[in-house]
């Protein structure tokens, strides 16, 4: 193996950051330029919106049902059964909905852009796409942009809600919870602030799968080995950065709502 | 800053294409190119020769503009295109034509979305889109292929479909990357064919990087009989004068000039690498 000096590391790091970050603001400011590929984004819409309802609807009723499992262990202690369907409405909203549903999203598209842009890349389709005139960050990167970030944020008011009824088909079987009840607790507890919380997560969840996906797809290189190796990276890098800002976007919010 | 390319030292004027200036190029230590200088003048076909790895290609794309030099300057139809920004070389690259070594064909589209893909970027009717893209592929003799995906075909009838894909919008220039690479000597023969077909019908410029001598050569002694519709060897052994070589070794050019001067070359490495 290849022994690379912490110098040469370091200068590496800092370029890919550098050429992300021109990645990702360049996607951004392509959706204000011409031309617009409306056609493509709504393509990219059902193919990471659409298609990943099944996954991110499995993952958000056992998600829910086990929350409720596992929080009526605890709350019986108390003799507080009766707020299982707060509880698990306020992790589900505020938490455990945008970020397994982000890294769900995360999992199946950022590895799905990598490897499709990837291997676009190292057959010179993305420099015959230059060649004929078009920008690739406008064709292929915005689209998948802009649908990612809106999609996961329905995907994610799917995955909330689907969460709830998990826990409930728990809290009413399992458990004997009132339907009134568990429904009543789960609204009533949910302020403005979790909701705000809950539905912005995905908007910058999107964001930084897209980008990132993309990003490792455009950069591949060394052949077939070299799309695995970037489709790889992507999910890992996506899933890493997604928890990363997750922890400093929450902080920001308790800070700005006051929460604790 | 000189804003022009660099006057012939004669003043004789003729419309230049593609001029490379002192270009100079190298990926990470390896250096690929050191001072390349060459001029390809309008109607020209300029036949690119060296080894493998010796930097044919990278001409190529530093004509597109898809990469910048690390020295010197190219332009391409009066622009200077290491000067520009990716965003004003779309404009001048919707002038060119180039044809990939491996074909780069789109392979979620159609032979026709492929061949029509500028001219959907371009917003053409489509009526007159599939008038372009019929006459296109009928050029290359693929017209029964419109609803075939890449992958259905064979690699001699991609390199086919890439070659309309270039011509569709009718350039002013052609960049051919090496359109018989890795094909059988029949197919090369039908490529070629095509190549002649469009020099000698619509006077195109271009520049053709090969590796392959017997391509080179055939190009130089064919030319295209519109009546008979083939190619067919030049009377008296006679040379297509439009046809000129350029042989590059170790980054730098050994050779620029036409086919008679290839042919009575005394540098030693030249003659043995066209014997």
């Amino acid at each position: 193996m290849e022994i690379v000096s912490p110098i040469d590391y370091a200068k590496e790091s800092v370029l890919a950051v550098q050429e992300y970050a021109q990645l990702a603001g360049r996607s951004v400011a392509n959706v204000f330029a011409h031309p617009r590929y409306v056609s493509d984004t709504l393509q990219q819409a059902d193919s990471i919106g659409v298609g990943s309802v099944p996954v991110v609807v499995l993952t958000g009723f056992f998600t829910g049902a086990v929350l409720a499992l596992q929080s009526a262990n605890s709350l019986a202690r108390f003799g507080a059964l009766s707020l299982t369907g707060q509880l698990v409405s306020l992790s589900m909203v505020r938490e455990l909905g945008p970020v397994l549903t982000g890294l769900m999203v995360a999992g199946r598209n950022a590895s799905g852009m990598a490897s499709e842009l990837g291997s676009m890349k190292v057959t010179e389709q993305i420099d015959a796409m230059r060649a004929l005139g078009t920008d690739p960050t406008k064709k292929l990167v915005t689209p998948r942009v802009v649908a990612t970030v809106i999609m996961l944020f329905f995907l994610t008011i799917i995955s909330d809600l689907i969460g709830l009824c998990g826990g409930y088909m728990i809290a009413h079987f399992t458990l004997g919870l009132d339907t009134y009840q568990y429904w009543n607790t789960a609204y009533q507890s949910l302020v403005y602030a979790d909701v705000f919380m809950g539905l912005t997560k995905p908007l910058l969840f999107g964001f930084v799968i897209s980008t990132i996906g993309c990003f490792y797809g455009m950069n591949a290189h060394g052949g077939t080995q070299g799309v695995g190796r970037a489709t790889t990276q992507a999910v890992v890098a996506a899933s890493v950065v997604l928890l990363v800002v997750n922890l400093l976007y929450t902080r920001l919010l308790l800070s700005v709502f006051g929460m604790h | 800053m000189s804003i022009t390319p660099p006057q012939p030292a004669n003043g004789h004027e003729q419309e230049r294409t593609i001029v490379f200036d002192d270009v100079a190029i190298a990926f990470d230590e390896n250096v690929v190119l050191d001072g390349i200088s060459f001029t390809l003048h309008k109607g020209e076909t300029k036949i690119l020769l060296g080894v493998a790895g010796s930097g044919k290609s990278t001409i190529l794309k530093l004509a597109l503009g898809l990469i910048k030099p690390d020295r010197g300057r190219v332009w391409v139809l009066g622009q200077e295109v290491t000067a520009m920004r990716e965003e004003e070389l779309s404009d001048l690259r919707r002038r060119i034509g180039m044809v990939f070594q491996e074909s780069a064909l789109f392979d979620s589209l159609t032979v026709r979305e492929n061949v029509a893909y500028r001219l959907l970027e371009e917003h053409v009717s489509p009526e007159e889109t599939e008038q372009r893209v019929r006459e296109a592929l009928r050029f290359v003799e693929l017209e029964h292929t419109l609803d075939l995906l890449p992958s259905e075909l064979s690699g001699g009838m991609r390199r086919r479909v890439a070659i309309a894909r270039a011509i569709v919008t009718q350039p002013e220039v052609l960049l051919y990357d090496s359109p018989t690479g890795g094909l059988d000597p029949v197919t090369s023969t039908t490529i070629i064919e095509l190549v002649v077909k469009q020099r000698d019908v619509y006077h195109t410029s271009a520049l053709l990087v090969t590796h392959r001598l017997q391509d080179a050569f055939t190009m130089a002694t064919h030319y295209f009989d519109t009546q008979a519709n083939e190619m067919r060897p030049l009377p008296d052994n006679k040379v297509n004068l439009d046809t000129t070589f350029v042989i590059l070794r170790d980054g730098k050019v050994i050779f620029d000039g036409t086919t008679l001067e290839l042919a009575r070359s005394r540098d030693e490495y030249i003659r043995e690498y066209i014997s």
